[in-house]
């Protein structure tokens, strides 16, 4: 009788939290995990952002194999989470499917663009910014060559290569820019170890600022490069502080700032595509006390000059991924 | 030695090990502050009191059965096949060129050939083990589980450099055509008025699974071929004597097993993925060990085995979902259960045994 009670009694409690959890908002973090110090951990600290000023809960999952895509977006949709959240592009052809069938439930991804009435695909210029710290690179130079460390080579990461070496280029016409792929796996993302080797290969051509675009291999890079006394510049997150006086600036994703808004606004999310730039505060460079020294007044005002060009439209960066191309090397 | 009866070893030697690893795994959830019996039922509402729950449970089922099922006929020639992942991996190769580049007029056509592709191709990745064990000696562990590192880096090779269509971000083939789209348990078993199965992966490839099962056990057991791979099992050198040639015995018995892994890739590429993605196997070429020495090497065991492993897996995705219980010490408990009905199988066997044998002596 006891053990009968207990149990219905756990199922009661079940019963009414799942009750509870109606209108939460939920986030589906990538097979990556919620703490790779980059895209994921971006997304997690936005809502914990949410979570603490507004003193409600949300939903999260990470994922453990490919077919709990499916599942987690239709279990959280099914329970009423709204909007439900995921990272990353690999979302991208299940939620194009699962959509449809849901479309009292709002949902937001980050990275890819899927076009359903009831999702918000949240696409960051991530060229524009990396076209200012381009320039940064180009002017703290000494020898006019620098580096870009990409992780695994898609068009995404090109991307952020193209409006590099544009930035650079636009700095000092003369400037070479060296560009390496860390691999052609997820694996790229994560090793840092290969981020340090291809480092001291760049150093060793004359780099001596070198753009680590590449999730967590980008450690490796920032710690090698403040090991052999040239400057690296970090990526997605604020990552000046990780050497100080060594790391030159990082480009800043706001992926945050997505997610963010996405559970501000709740169920009642605007929808469609929305891109994240310079003009709106979704791209930006790191300004802070640990790289304050290393960036003189002229370079700051340089560059400001030129991020206020960029959102008002009077420069345009070419975006790789509109044709795959890239107007320079 | 004396034996203990049937029942004894294949029924409640599994039970208790699964009861063992069910109690520590409740002391692990609750050493995390969460209720064990909130998230029994949690897991247990999920995976089989609704009817996509139960998809999800067949589906991961369906791929435990073939890996299972390939660990076990191997066994039965004691050969330890552990190569399963790769040669899963490489029958995904097979299903995808056979999807991609046939132009079927129809799915019930494609899940033969696919089929095929994958059992050739899976096969095909357990002969070299097979013919270096069979020929020089090497010994079938070691090659094997060599073998899923190859597979892994071929896999990872061609879907960057050959298959991957232009522009895409994903280390993936093209979606599939249509006509190769296996019917979900959804297509078959809703009607108008109630949607069974909704979302849920499991696919017509259950059955293949099944008919796969059957046949294994009729090789098994009612051919001469299955009696030959059964003699060398028991004794190499018995079966030299009875003029059955070991070598022969052994790349069979290998072909037929990466055959089986390799089949598993119809369920997870062709009928959930819908093109071959690079993490298309997610362990259940080893999760097949533990299935196999679970079921006991016989296809209905297999049969159990799998749908309880399948459980695991569809139960803890649910655990992941609705609980703060976190994704490690999900496979903490995924891993009891595997460590408990696999690896520590005498731990359980020997104290039963003697206590067998003292009621039998009390008995005489």
């Amino acid at each position: 009788m006891t053990v009968m009670t207990r149990i219905l009694g756990a199922a009661a409690a079940l019963a009414l939290s799942a009750g509870a959890s109606l209108a939460e908002p939920a986030l589906i973090f990538d097979l990556g995990g919620k703490f790779d110090k980059s895209f994921n951990e971006a997304a997690y600290n936005g809502a914990k952002r949410w979570a603490e000023e507004t003193g409600s809960t949300f939903r999260e999952i990470e994922l453990q194999s490919e077919a709990q895509r499916e599942q987690a977006l239709r279990r959280f949709a099914e329970a009423g989470a709204n909007p439900v959240i995921m990272t990353g592009f690999a979302f991208g052809n299940v939620l194009s499917e699962v959509a449809p069938d849901y479309p009292d439930t709002k949902f937001a991804i980050i990275d890819m663009v899927v076009d359903q009435p009831n999702v918000r695909s949240v696409v960051f210029n991530e060229h524009e910014g990396s076209f200012l710290v381009g320039m940064m690179a180009a002017m703290a130079s000494k020898s006019g060559t620098v580096g870009f460390i990409g992780g695994m080579d898609i068009p995404l990461i090109r991307k952020f290569a193209c409006g590099y070496v544009q930035g650079v280029k636009a700095a000092n016409p003369d400037a070479k820019v060296i560009q390496n792929m860390t691999g052609t796996t997820p694996a790229a993302w994560n090793d840092p170890v290969k981020g340090s080797e291809l480092t001291k290969a760049q150093i060793s051509q004359g780099a001596d600022v070198v753009y680590a675009a590449a999730g967590g291999t980008g450690v490796g890079v920032l710690q090698t490069a403040a090991d052999e006394n040239i400057l690296s510049i970090g990526v997605d997150s604020n990552q000046n502080y990780m050497h100080p006086g060594k790391v030159l600036t990082s480009m800043l994703k706001r992926v945050d700032n997505a997610v963010y808004d996405a559970m501000t606004a709740g169920p009642d999310m605007e929808t469609g595509f929305n891109v994240m730039g310079i003009a709106n505060g979704g791209i930006s460079f790191a300004m802070d006390e640990n790289n304050a020294s290393l960036v003189s007044d002229k370079m700051l005002a340089v560059t400001y000059k030129a991020a206020l060009d960029i959102a008002t439209g009077a420069v345009s960066v070419h975006d790789y991924m509109s044709d795959n191309t890239c107007p320079v090397e | 030695m004396e034996r203990m009866p049937v029942w004894a070893d294949v029924v409640l030697i599994p039970l208790i090990s699964l009861l063992l690893a069910a109690g520590l795994s409740a002391l692990v959830i609750l050493a995390i502050g969460e209720s064990p019996v909130a998230a029994f039922q949690l897991m247990v509402d999920g995976a089989l009191m609704r009817s996509a729950g139960w998809g999800y449970t067949l589906y991961y089922a369906t791929n435990f059965m073939f890996t299972g099922l390939a660990v076990s006929v191997a066994f039965h020639a004691r050969m330890f096949n552990i190569g399963g992942e790769g040669q899963a991996m490489l029958g995904g190769l097979g299903v995808a060129l056979a999807c991609l580049y046939i132009p079927w007029p129809h799915w019930s056509l494609a899940i033969l050939g696919s089929a095929f592709g994958a059992a050739l191709f899976g096969a095909a990745w357990a002969l070299i083990p097979a013919w270096l064990q069979a020929k020089r000696g090497s010994h079938i562990v070691i090659t094997t589980i060599m073998f899923n590192f190859i597979a892994a880096a071929l896999l990872n090779y061609v879907l960057v450099n050959v298959l991957r269509p232009v522009g895409a971000m994903d280390p993936a083939t093209a979606k599939f055509p249509e006509p190769t789209h296996l019917p979900t348990f959804r297509d078959m078993f809703s009607t108008a008025e109630t949607i069974l199965f909704r979302g849920a992966p499991a696919n017509v490839s259950f059955f293949l699974a099944l008919a796969a099962c059957v046949l294994v056990w009729l090789l098994i057991w009612r051919t001469k071929l299955g009696y030959e791979i059964r003699a060398q099992g028991f004794s190499e050198s018995g079966a030299r004597y009875a003029g059955i040639s070991p070598s022969r015995i052994i790349v069979i018995s290998m072909l037929i097993s990466g055959g089986l892994a390799g089949m598993m890739a119809v369920n997870s590429t062709q009928g959930e993925a819908e093109r071959l993605i690079l993490n298309m196997t997610e362990g259940a070429g080893f999760i097949g060990i533990a299935v196999a020495l679970m079921g006991r090497n016989h296809p209905f065991g297999v049969f159990l085995a799998a749908l309880l492993f399948g459980f695991l897996y569809q139960g803890g995705a649910e655990l992941a979902l609705w609980t703060n219980i976190p994704r490690e010490l999900i496979v903490v408990i995924q891993a009891l259960v595997i460590l408990f009905t696999g690896a520590l199988d005498n731990m359980v066997r020997m104290p039963l045994e003697r206590i067998f044998l003292a009621l039998r002596r009390k008995e005489a």
